[in-house]
């Protein structure tokens, strides 16, 4: 046979169907497992911030919109531990899934394509968010930091943010190169909008680049947004918010495709 | 024919398996044994070439074709925290497959392979034997009418290698078509119909075992061990001799007999203990068609 080495050109459309959701059913029943090693992490921490900065540190502190600093910080954690656990999910949760268990080599055999077994997995990482979420709104809320009933629209703007984190993650961990590489993506990048995006202090605080720079993460749309809904003062800016989000969950969710796409298909 | 930029790893090979057969893919490491497979099974993409399984284009309808056959990897990617009937489960979702299907099916392949006595336990407390068989049950979720197995006894011990080479040939006379690749030819020997033998990713060889033995191995093999001084006239008298295929190897001469009566320790005026006589194998051929030196 002879062939010539003309580069053929490898664009094709992304394979994604319903398929993706037996990708999501399957993390379930893992989950369903082991939730009880699982679940403590996002249980534990949300409460021990919340006494530790709000309680704590909150008596010393004075806004000048005169809110009491845990009611200022509160949506934010509604914004920030939730990414925590998406991005966790799709990045340590999905390598070793990837790399150690082999999970995905045994899906792609059956009629589920690549790009439903990415989905599948940021859906999960989503939903991972939306666990936490929902846990936490139950606790502020009981904890009395909830002033409108609007805050139950925190839950489906989670599935949003939740794509968002899961799919920003992949894209990483389709070119990470070792589980403890993973560490880069969270020392450099989800640390810094754990700490900067405006849930723990104004963003006004920060020098004018630093506001520049917030301004971009994605996290500080989440944290406004959130603080939106829980206080019941909606402006249209949140919309922006919103739309800002969706684009990014459009680059990453491509990103997320193309890239684990070239590291699976060989 | 697959290629990673100047690497060809499978060179145009050629071959179609007939329905209900046992078609063996031998090879050193490395030959392009999984290439081939991971192409079929269409994981990776064809760079030239065709392909079709069952009637069906790898590159039009891989779904499809993934739908109608069962996959048996060569490592070991069982979901370790499920048990082994979610494992099942699980896999049968991913066919879309009615749960009530899937349930009953689970219930015979569990039968089948021996393993219903330990559905409720996870899978890390199963011998890898044990993993094995339900690697092969989880394969045959769907129904397929070909399995594609990727050494599917490597790293087994003898019993459980038994076991299921005695499974698979139940599955090949209930009509299932097999594809697999192996580098024990033993296993080669006890379950292909036809084998390849694949080597630096072309085929150098494609007949039934028997056929390849008589072809490349003849009819008896003389292994003769002797020392440096007796070499010489040795293999003189070898040369002299009709029907024999003579092959050295570091201390020892193989003398493959082709045809007639074979060849007698007296007529080598050989001592009789230098000199075993034994029955051609695959290893034989497989050996000598591929070279002796390691291939990595």
């Amino acid at each position: 046979m002879t062939s010539i080495a003309l580069r053929r050109p490898t664009f094709r459309w992304p394979d994604v169907s319903l398929r993706a959701l037996r990708v999501w059913q399957r993390n379930r029943d893992v989950y369903l497992q082991l939730w009880k090693s699982e679940i403590i992490w996002p249980v534990v921490e949300p409460v021990i911030t919340l006494f530790a900065l709000g309680v704590g540190l909150g008596g010393l502190v004075e806004l000048e919109s005169g809110q009491p600093y845990i009611e200022f910080i509160a949506p934010g954690l509604l914004a920030v531990w939730p990414m925590w656990s998406a991005s966790a999910e799709c990045g340590w949760g999905s390598f070793f899934r990837m790399e150690n268990q082999r999970t995905y080599d045994a899906i792609v055999a059956t009629p589920v394509s690549v790009e439903d077994v990415i989905t599948g997995e940021i859906l999960w990482g989503a939903t991972r968010g939306l666990i936490s979420a929902t846990y936490i709104l139950v606790v502020i809320t009981a904890w009395g930091l909830v002033d409108s009933p609007l805050a139950i629209l925190v839950l489906p703007v989670t599935v949003l943010t939740g794509v968002m984190f899961a799919s920003i993650s992949l894209s990483y961990t389709s070119v990470a190169w070792s589980i403890s590489s993973l560490n880069y993506f969270f020392a450099v990048f989800i640390t810094p909008m754990f700490w900067l995006s405006g849930v723990f202090f104004p963003i006004e605080r920060l020098p004018e680049w630093g506001q520049t720079v917030a301004w971009w993460i994605p996290a500080t749309h989440a944290a406004e947004v959130y603080r939106g809904l829980t206080s019941g003062n909606l402006h249209w800016s949140h919309l922006g918010d919103i739309a800002w989000m969706v684009v990014v969950v459009g680059i990453f969710y491509a990103l997320a495709l193309f890239s684990m796409r070239r590291r699976l298909v060989k | 024919m697959k290629r990673y930029g100047a690497l060809t790893a499978v060179d145009g090979i050629s071959f179609s398996v007939r329905a209900g057969e046992c078609f063996g893919f031998l090879g050193p490491n490395g030959a392009g044994k999984t290439t081939t497979i991971r192409m079929i099974t269409c994981v990776s993409p064809v760079t030239g070439g065709e392909l079709t399984v069952d009637g069906m284009d790898v590159r039009r309808e891989p779904r499809r074709i993934k739908g109608a056959i069962g996959v048996v990897p060569q490592e070991n990617n069982l979901d370790p925290d499920l048990s082994v009937r979610q494992n099942l489960q699980v896999y049968g979702r991913y066919f879309d497959l009615p749960p009530r299907l899937v349930n009953e099916r689970i219930g015979e392949a569990l039968e089948l392979f021996q393993l219903s006595h330990r559905q409720d336990d996870r899978i890390a407390s199963l011998s890898s034997g044990m993993q094995r068989r339900l690697t092969i049950a989880r394969g045959l979720i769907n129904s397929p009418r070909i399995l594609v197995l990727d050494e599917p006894t490597t790293g087994l011990d003898p019993q459980a290698r038994h076991m299921v080479w005695q499974k698979l040939r139940q599955l090949r006379s209930q009509g299932v078509t097999m594809l697999l690749t192996t580098h024990y030819m033993e296993e080669a020997a006890h379950l292909c119909d036809r084998l390849v033998i694949i080597f630096q990713g072309k085929i150098i060889a494609e007949e039934t075992p028997a056929a390849l033995i008589d072809r490349f191995a003849g009819r008896e093999v003389v292994e003769v061990h002797v020392g440096e001084a007796e070499r010489r006239p040795l293999m003189e008298r070898l040369d002299a001799m009709d029907g024999v295929t003579v092959e050295e190897v570091e201390d020892i001469i193989y003398v493959y007999v082709r045809a007639g009566d074979g060849i007698d320790a007296a007529a080598l005026k050989l001592e009789a203990s230098k000199v075993v006589y034994r029955r051609p194998n695959l290893e034989d051929v497989f050996l000598r068609l591929t070279g002796r030196g390691l291939q990595e």
